[in-house]
């Protein structure tokens, strides 16, 4: 009887581990069929010719496979994105951990939580319809569909994640920490950047990870603002098309397993493992550091 | 002692008043591009929302008309997407919050997950398109989409659900094995209606952003236009974002059609955050009544 029943639990459990490990099978399956799409390009162009090649006319002929402008596309927006959304995510989630009166914080709160909630897809169209109009005209460009405009809404973007997962980390700082700060005469000012913020850093870092790992794996953003132009970019003006524009836009037109769209599945591995490198990092970082509390002092 | 130093007291709560005014300013920023934000949306959006533009298909090459049936899509898509990635989710978070002894096995689970939940949008639309649509021949259909969504929302559910699992005290689950009841038996009697609300909210949220994805049903399901209603889960549907997306960038009547442009975006932005909106509400409720 005991037996039996030790039986059907442990069956139960085992279960439930599959299902827990789907997650694990599901990753792999993306990664066997971004592949199994995307390395017969390598049969035409070489991977280092693929990733560092200067020229992406994949529907020209002879087409040109060299996605280096599409890398240097998403890198640019996401580094100057981060450059906006860092210091806001922040400084907002120092507001809301430190500073805010309770009321404050859940609207502020919520607020957060709401931008989070927008779809890309309306903030990209938010870019296009107003921000790029404004943008032509104040600074006289040729197009408001650029590097800065699809910066700013990217910066949107990654502010919620940035400031929650910041203001998880400040919260969590012991209060003998600050106790033992004001009790030496520093002022709520001090206490926060010298004590809290050092000591809250691992959980920061995490979330501006993050936040930048959000920003270059955006999509309807890019498509919608960047401009398009597949050319390394001079001036912070120019229009770009970043990895993931390209694979949106063009998917729909590429020919069936031609060499477009092996090409398009072959920017989507490096995307991949650029998402993933920089998530890997951001769990390593808050694995590492974890330990904030009096018992590491 | 000269008071006009750098460590005078005057001189300090300047700074701090300073700092202050900073961080205060970036709240307010951020806040007022919310504002602006939604402002903008709906009062761009309100004179295009009509009965006739919520029940109606459109015509005129979608210059005139309404968007039920990209309404009617998004609703199958995100309802598919739900009844995937709910059953999923709930369970892998029972297993790692009831069942999973740490070790190296968990470790691997958990960094799977993480690494599932950043891997970007366009990237779950190709290997939709890989994967559903070519591999398993479902074509481009509500089916294939809401596969993939409910691929893309999975990680959400299992950390809503595994944070709710983890907020039963453990004394509810001793004193339920103290009178006997088996592991199953407490997790399925104890553990999981208690649990519920949490797990409800976590659903909630995933159920907005599966409505508000566009890159994931590009290649999947989404089609441009549709003269009528979906009537298998093998058809292509229309979807509020995908026509959000088209009708602002391409064809030749961008300019013409803005008016039913800033109607959708409107429709889709409340709809999503009416949808987050049911959750914060039931959370916070949920926060006051707590009985524990």
């Amino acid at each position: 009887m005991a037996a039996t029943r030790q039986r059907k639990e442990q069956a139960i459990q085992m279960l439930f581990f599959l299902f827990a490990a789907f997650s694990i099978v599901l990753l792999a399956l993306i990664l066997i069929f971004l592949f199994r799409e995307g390395l017969p390009i390598f049969k035409t162009v070489t991977p280092i010719d693929f990733i560092f090649g200067k020229f992406w006319y994949p529907t020209y002929e002879p087409p040109e496979y060299g996605i280096w402008p599409l890398i240097v596309g998403s890198l640019v927006v996401t580094f100057i994105a981060s450059a906006i959304a860092v210091p806001l995510g922040v400084l907002s989630a120092v507001y809301i951990s430190e500073i805010a009166p309770a009321s404050i914080k859940e609207i502020l709160k919520s607020v957060i939580e709401l931008i989070a909630g927008i779809p890309s897809v309306v903030l990209g169209f938010f870019g296009m319809v107003i921000l790029a109009p404004w943008m032509q005209e104040t600074f006289d460009l040729p197009t408001g569909l650029n590097i800065m405009n699809a910066s700013l809404v990217l910066a949107l973007m990654a502010v919620p994640t940035i400031s929650s997962i910041s203001e998880d980390a400040l919260y969590a700082v012991p209060n003998e920490f600050k106790e033992a700060s004001y009790a030496l005469g520093a002022t709520k000012y001090e206490t926060i950047v010298k004590v809290i913020i050092p000591a809250a850093l691992s959980g920061i870092s995490t979330a501006v990870i993050l936040g930048m790992a959000r920003a270059i794996g955006e999509t309807m953003v890019v498509l919608m603002v960047a401009g398009g132009a597949a050319a390394i970019p001079e001036s912070l003006f120019d229009s770009v098309r970043p990895m993931p524009a390209s694979i949106a836009a063009e998917m729909g037109e590429a020919p069936f397993r031609s060499g477009h769209y092996h090409a398009l599945f072959a920017t989507g591995i490096v995307l991949f493992f650029l998402t993933l490198a920089f998530n890997l990092l951001a769990d390593y970082i808050s694995n590492r550091f974890k330990e904030v509390g009096s018992a590491t002092l | 002692m000269n008071l006009t130093s750098d460590n005078s007291i005057t001189w300090r709560y300047a700074k701090q008043q300073v700092f202050f005014n900073i961080v205060r300013l970036a709240a307010l920023l951020i806040s007022a591009a919310l504002g602006g934000l939604l402002l903008f949306i709906i009062a761009s959006g309100i004179q295009a929302i009509s009965w006739d533009f919520i029940t109606l298909p459109p015509r005129d090459s979608m210059t005139k008309g309404g968007i039920m049936p990209a309404i009617v899509g998004t609703f199958y898509l995100t309802l598919g997407a739900i009844a995937i990635a709910l059953p999923l989710g709930v369970a892998s978070a029972i297993y790692l919050s009831e069942y999973a002894r740490q070790g190296t096995i968990v470790r691997i689970i958990r960094i799977g997950v993480n690494c599932l939940a950043g891997v970007p949008s366009v990237v779950f639309g190709l290997f939709g398109l890989g994967f559903f649509v070519v591999y398993l021949k479902f074509g481009s259909s509500i089916l294939s989409g809401a596969l993939t969504l409910g691929i893309l929302i999975l990680p959400t559910i299992i950390g809503a659900s595994e944070e709710a699992l983890k907020a039963v005290p453990q004394t509810f689950r001793e004193a339920s094995l103290a009178l006997g009841v088996s592991k199953w038996g407490t997790i399925l009697r104890i553990v999981l209606p208690n649990a519920l609300p949490g797990i409800l909210t976590g659903s909630i949220l995933g159920i907005g952003r599966a409505a508000g994805e566009t890159a994931p049903i590009m290649f999947t399901a989404a089609a441009f236009f549709t003269a009528k209603l979906p009537e298998s889960i093998f058809d292509e549907v229309m979807a509020l974002p995908y026509h959000v997306y088209v009708l602002a960038t391409a064809g030749t009547h961008i300019e013409e059609t803005r008016s039913i442009q800033y109607g959708t975006v409107l429709v889709l932005v409340a709809l999503v955050l009416g949808i987050d909106l049911i959750a914060i509400a039931i959370r916070s409720a949920m926060r006051k009544r707590k009985k524990w």
